[in-house]
């Protein structure tokens, strides 16, 4: 019997390039999960994406319209769609040298648009397509392919930056919490606005074998010990949460969404009534 | 098909170069503009962004031009005619996705008013050194196609004519002002919507499932298939096939490859403008573009006075170059002279072409101003000899 999910892929083109044990695979399940729950016509979503491994996720295995652009730009091309056709829904898929690193940028002003396109950052800590770099969210100490002696930098938060920067919809979740990520997978989906998940994965590759994880079961383990609920962080000073992951919910807005600002000024202008 | 008449401003008017762009733009149908804030060009989206709600049109500043040209890359995706505006240091930061436009495949317009380079060079002030850019600034092997208007009046017509061959062979296209056509003011004549041919998107008839992104059938420029009508396609800019699944191998790349070029380089002479004077007997011929074009006339004009036979060529189309009309004429003249305000760009292409036949001569202005006539006039005086 088929996959009742396997409608969802381009079936022709499976297996996936993953690695074994990476999280692409939980994260691509978790997404099409979301979008089987909602009954979202698959012919509705466009999806777009950068460069690296998490990008894989979508492009070109999704069976939707799925555009794989150029390393950091996916957030920028999707805009561009979005506006366009404001009843689709624009998904982004990528990772965090892709949307924290290179599109850094564009994804800040995305979310200041609040623009309404749904994005899972896909933070494995690491370059993995290349081979194992340090990326702006690898912590503090990791060695790394080209930080040898030991990275000099400090991790980025990524999801509370773009928080702060006013996205209606922010949430941090790990492949470990699978179900919760589905469910919140299904909130962004359904947020006006720009929507953004990070989603905390596991590449055992090029980053476990790193730092003692060698395997996507050794991951689950340490994010399950690692986790802290958003409610008991706010309880815990900054040394405690030193190399814990917050996860849930970190923002929800009720903003205009930018192309709903856009058609009303259209409409204004076109009818005269508007400044 | 004809012009939809809410973008077009029919009749005459007193426009400099960069707002008769934004209104070729709006006329040729583009409703999405994406760019970022530079000088010299910054009136194009000024014009277009107050203009722009009349006609459902969308302008979004985005955070710089990296993303600007995403979005249209991206906007076009949706079918709709897209366009970006920028300058030298913006348009090196567009050669990304204008790489990405060129391998999807993507009908758009970028419009690069240029200044003087490299780097921060001389805003506001006049250059012409971007035209090698425009031509190979992105990586890789690829085909486009570059207008160089001279004036207000062409940069209203050649945006049009700009809109139309993005669309007839899928290409990202360069629309070259130099500031000084970008700034000039003078009587720009917009016809009515009905007497303006545009080239809609060529839209698959398809159904899903029976539509392959990337397949030619004879043609050598697929159907395009929008984003968000349901047909499920994958595009890339990855090396694809014709389904647009990435395929890493050197068959692959050759064919995928290979037909980004063709599809230009067969059709150039359809592509190719150019406006000739005097060519017949002519033992000078001077080649030029956008405002040299003009100032080269005045240089002609002093050097005739010298009994020299001049011929002219006027280059609308940069890209792809007019290389079977220079290997024509080399046999026939004695050189070649090319002012341009740059160090000698299109000379090289002229170089080439004329391939020892006939002596070509560079005529550098380094930017900031355009030439002397008297330094056209003799080197084409030094040509004759």
């Amino acid at each position: 019997m088929e996959h009742h999910l396997l409608k969802y892929l381009r079936e022709e083109i499976l297996p996936t390039t993953h690695c074994p044990g990476c999280g692409c695979g939980q994260v691509l399940n978790a997404f099409v999960n979301a979008i089987d729950t909602l009954r979202i016509d698959p012919r509705g979503i466009i999806s777009v994406t950068g460069i690296g491994c998490s990008s894989w996720i979508p492009s070109p295995y999704f069976k939707g319209d799925t555009l794989h652009t150029t390393h950091g730009r996916a957030i920028a091309f999707a805009t561009g769609v979005k506006v366009i056709r404001p009843d689709s829904n624009v998904v982004v898929i990528a990772g965090d040298g892709d949307l924290a690193g290179i599109g850094g940028n564009h994804l800040i002003h995305a979310a200041r648009r609040n623009v309404g396109l749904t994005v899972y950052l896909v933070n494995n800590y690491i370059y993995g397509m290349t081979g194992g770099q340090v990326s702006p969210t690898t912590p503090f100490g990791v060695v790394t392919s080209t930080t040898p002696y030991t990275n000099a930098e400090y991790p980025l938060k990524i999801a509370e930056l773009v928080a702060a920067a006013g996205a209606n919809y922010v949430a941090r979740w790990t492949t470990y919490h699978i179900r919760k990520l589905i469910a919140s997978m299904e909130e962004a989906l359904q947020t006006k606005g720009f929507a953004f998940i990070e989603i905390v994965s596991q590449c055992p590759v090029a980053y476990g074998r790193r730092v003692g994880l060698r395997d996507g079961v050794a991951f689950m383990e340490y994010f399950k010990e690692n986790s802290v609920s958003v409610r008991k962080s706010k309880t815990m000073s900054e040394e405690e949460l030193e190399g814990k992951i917050v996860v849930g919910r970190l923002a929800r807005r009720e903003r205009v969404e930018f192309t709903e600002s856009l058609r009303k000024i259209i409409e204004e202008q076109r009818t005269g009534t508007g400044a | 098909m004809k012009a939809d008449p809410a973008g077009v401003l029919a009749g005459a008017h007193y426009l400099d170069g960069d707002f008769a762009c934004g209104e070729g733009a709006m006329a040729a149908g583009c409703r999405f503009v994406g760019g970022y804030p530079i000088t010299p060009s910054t009136e194009v989206v000024e014009r277009m962004s107050r203009r722009f709600p009349m006609m459902g049109g969308i302008f979004i500043q985005m955070e710089d031009e990296l993303a600007s040209m995403a979005a249209v890359v991206g906007a076009s995706w949706t079918g709709t005619k897209s366009m970006t505006v920028t300058s030298g240091p913006g348009f090196s930061l567009m050669m990304e996705n204008i790489g990405l436009g060129a391998m999807m495949e993507t009908p758009c317009v970028v419009v690069n008013v240029q200044r003087g380079g490299p780097s921060t060079g001389l805003p506001t002030m006049v250059g012409q050194a971007d035209v090698m850019q425009a031509r190979w600034g992105s990586h890789g092997d690829y085909e486009l196609i570059a207008l160089s208007p001279q004036s207000p009046q062409e940069a209203f017509d050649l945006t049009i004519t700009a809109f139309n061959l993005s669309e007839i062979y899928r290409v990202p296209v360069m629309f070259m002002l130099d500031e000084c056509v970008g700034h000039m003011t003078e009587k720009v004549v917009i016809p009515k919507a009905e007497d303006i041919e545009i080239v809609p998107r060529r839209l698959t008839k398809k159904p899903p499932g029976e539509f392959f992104p990337y397949r030619v059938n004879g043609n050598s420029v697929p159907e395009f298939a929008r984003a968000g009508d349901g047909y499920r396609f994958h595009t890339t800019g990855l090396t694809h096939d014709e389904r647009g699944y990435p395929v890493m191998s050197a068959d692959c790349q050759e064919v995928c490859v290979k037909r980004l070029l063709d599809k230009i380089n067969d059709n150039a002479d359809d592509i190719i403008m150019l406006e000739e004077e005097d060519i017949d007997g002519a033992d000078v011929v001077v080649i030029a573009f956008g405002i040299t074009a003009r100032v080269a006339r005045m240089g002609i004009e002093l050097a005739a006075k010298k009994g020299i036979k001049i011929g002219f060529i006027r280059m609308i189309t940069l890209w792809p170059f007019p290389e079977k009309r220079i290997r024509e004429l080399a046999g026939k003249i004695k050189a070649f002279v090319v002012p341009e305000i740059n160090y000698g760009q299109m000379v090289l292409e002229v170089e080439r072409c004329a391939g020892g036949k006939a002596a070509t001569v560079s005529v550098p202005h380094g930017g900031g101003g355009v030439h002397d006539p008297d330094v056209i006039r003799d080197a084409i005086v030094g040509a004759a000899k």
